[in-house]
């Protein structure tokens, strides 16, 4: 079937919470910890609660990518965070023909 | 380039609507396990199963965290073992059922289907010796599935083995009385089979089909409800629209963990099915859809109309997602499994003849439904020759999973847990089809199969 015909492989990496200081910084300092580079991110604070989507090429991780999942995952549990990591193809494929 | 919505429209599939993919199913034919000794053939099997979805349960694993979308079963799916097992005995037939247990065991499925027998036609000595021994193989394993096909269109309806279907269902209703006759829910009789079928407890690996295969199921009620709901009151085309939308984005998500599925194991990729599979979760409802469309209550005049529209919206949507579509592919309304239908059915507004009647226009058929205990074999093999007769009629495929629940009577309630969810016990028509049923023999092919 059609994948994305793109030549990086990207990783969505969602993250909401209660807003506090550092929260980008945190999800950053992980991404480069794990080899992600961040190419976009899209980020709102709405009373108190931070949403942001971030956009992470995902060529030159360093560890698996279900790994780099979980440990996103957990600092986001030991931050009071939700981090959802998921690979860029499922968007591609639900809403581009 | 990604769009912010989009991927917030995704995300809210998932984690609000219940959005995931309800099985991916490897498909393994047996053919090559044949052996003239029992022992021998149970280890073939065995072996075979075991070392062909060695990597079944990790790899769905996988692919579920990478794309963060839930599998919620991986399942297996084998030739029919009447057709591999022809020559054996009832007491090999029911070893092969604990070898299909403990192969399921060893890989850790959720299920394995493919119990079966074909029997449209005629019935062999193995088919006979197979069905002889479905109670017993259902009572004694908790994953194993068994179906067993009674008509099709060009064969027409076997009636001799409705009967022999009737005394099962009682007898698999009997063995597993203490677990509220749960083996019947394990048990469907078919007309016009699919071969490629991912869902349970159906599902087999057919005669035609590749050595090994993967089939994909989708679920999604809860997305198209939600979609439905938000659409307004809007008029039926643009309904219909919305519904082919949402049901493309489903299906491609199908196609995406099918094709990857497929890649990893190393195995061809068979078909996507399109089927609108409900859970008992709240929301996840082909009822709710229904009733979103305007039904004060599933069960309402109007629900057949609305049904078909639906699962021809559904088609229309998913059928371009994909580039092979098989299996069922239609709504499924199953009663214990669907929050929606319970409701309606405890309420009174959705009876055996309405959904009796919304099987004409969608698959699969009467699923899932608890009957009084004491119901009679004549009247269990009525209610299927009806339900076969639609599939036959109108050659799609109809099926019946019924559960005549030991000890219980219209006002109780079966609960079976998890996915099979709970069943009000529905009345059945109390007048007796006897001597039709008696009568045997088989109901010839309509004039209409006669295509060449």
């Amino acid at each position: 079937m059609a994948r994305a015909t793109v030549t990086t492989m990207k990783a969505v990496i969602t993250v909401t919470g209660k807003d506090s200081v550092g929260i980008i910084a945190k999800v950053a300092t992980a991404c480069a910890e794990y080899g992600a580079n961040i190419v976009d991110i899209s980020q709102s604070v709405l009373s108190d609660y931070f949403a942001m989507i971030m956009l992470a090429d995902i060529d030159s991780l360093r560890v698996e990518f279900s790994e780099f999942v979980d440990k996103l995952e957990a600092m986001g549990k030991e931050n009071k965070l939700d981090i959802h990591t998921m690979h860029e193809d499922i968007f591609n494929t639900m809403h581009h023909i | 380039m990604l769009d912010t919505r989009d991927i917030l429209e995704t995300i809210q599939m998932i984690r609000e609507e219940n959005l995931d993919i309800r099985t991916v199913t490897m498909g393994i034919s047996l053919f090559d396990c044949v052996s003239d000794d029992g022992n021998r053939l149970c280890d073939n099997i065995y072996d075979k199963i075991t070392r062909k979805a060695e990597h079944l349960v990790a790899t769905g694993q996988d692919i579920e965290k990478k794309y963060g979308i839930p599998i919620v079963n991986k399942r297996v799916s084998v030739t029919p073992i009447s057709l591999v097992a022809g020559n054996m005995s009832p007491d090999v037939f029911l070893k092969l059922a604990h070898t299909l247990q403990r192969a399921a065991d060893t890989v850790g499925i959720n299920f394995i289907g493919g119990y079966s027998a074909l029997v449209h036609k005629g019935m062999t000595q193995g088919d006979r010796n197979l069905i002889s021994v479905i109670p017993e193989a259902l009572a004694e394993t908790q994953m194993v599935c068994s179906s067993v096909n009674v008509a099709t269109t060009k064969a027409g309806i076997n009636m001799d083995a409705i009967r022999l279907m009737g005394s099962t269902i009682k007898r698999a209703a009997a063995l597993t009385a203490d677990r509220n006759s749960i083996g019947c829910a394990k048990l469907v009789v078919f007309a016009n089979v699919p071969e490629d079928n991912p869902f349970m407890a159906g599902a087999f690996h057919g005669v035609g089909e590749p050595d090994t295969v993967i089939n994909v199921g989708v679920s999604g009620p809860g997305v198209v409800s939600s979609a439905i709901a938000r659409a307004g009151d809007c008029d039926l085309s643009t309904l219909a629209d919305i519904i082919k939308k949402t049901a493309f984005k489903i299906t491609r998500v199908g196609q995406l963990v099918a094709s990857e599925a497929a890649d990893r194991l190393g195995v061809p990729f068979g078909i996507v099915d399109l089927s609108l599979a409900p859970t008992p979760a709240v929301g996840d409802s082909v009822a709710l859809i229904l009733e979103n469309m305007g039904l004060e209550s599933c069960g309402a005049h109007g629900t057949t109309a609305c049904l078909a529209m639906l699962n021809d919206a559904v088609k229309k949507g998913g059928v371009m997602a994909s580039s092979h579509v098989g299996g069922l592919s239609g709504a499924f309304i199953p009663v214990s499994e669907d929050a929606g239908m319970i409701t309606a059915a405890k309420r009174g507004a959705l009876s055996i003849e309405k959904l009796e009647a919304m099987t004409a226009v969608c698959s699969v058929g009467l699923d899932m439904i608890a009957v009084p205990g004491d119901t009679s074999e004549e009247v269990i093999c009525g209610l299927i020759a009806d339900e076969i007769s639609i599939g036959v009629v109108n050659t799609k495929t109809t099926a019946v999973r019924v559960i005549p629940a030991v000890g219980k009577t219209v006002g109780d309630e079966v609960d079976f847990g998890g996915l099979l969810g709970t069943a009000p016990i529905m009345a059945l028509r109390p007048y007796s089809p006897e001597r039709f049923i008696h009568r045997g023999g088989r109901i010839p092919a309509p004039i209409h199969s006669l295509k060449n």
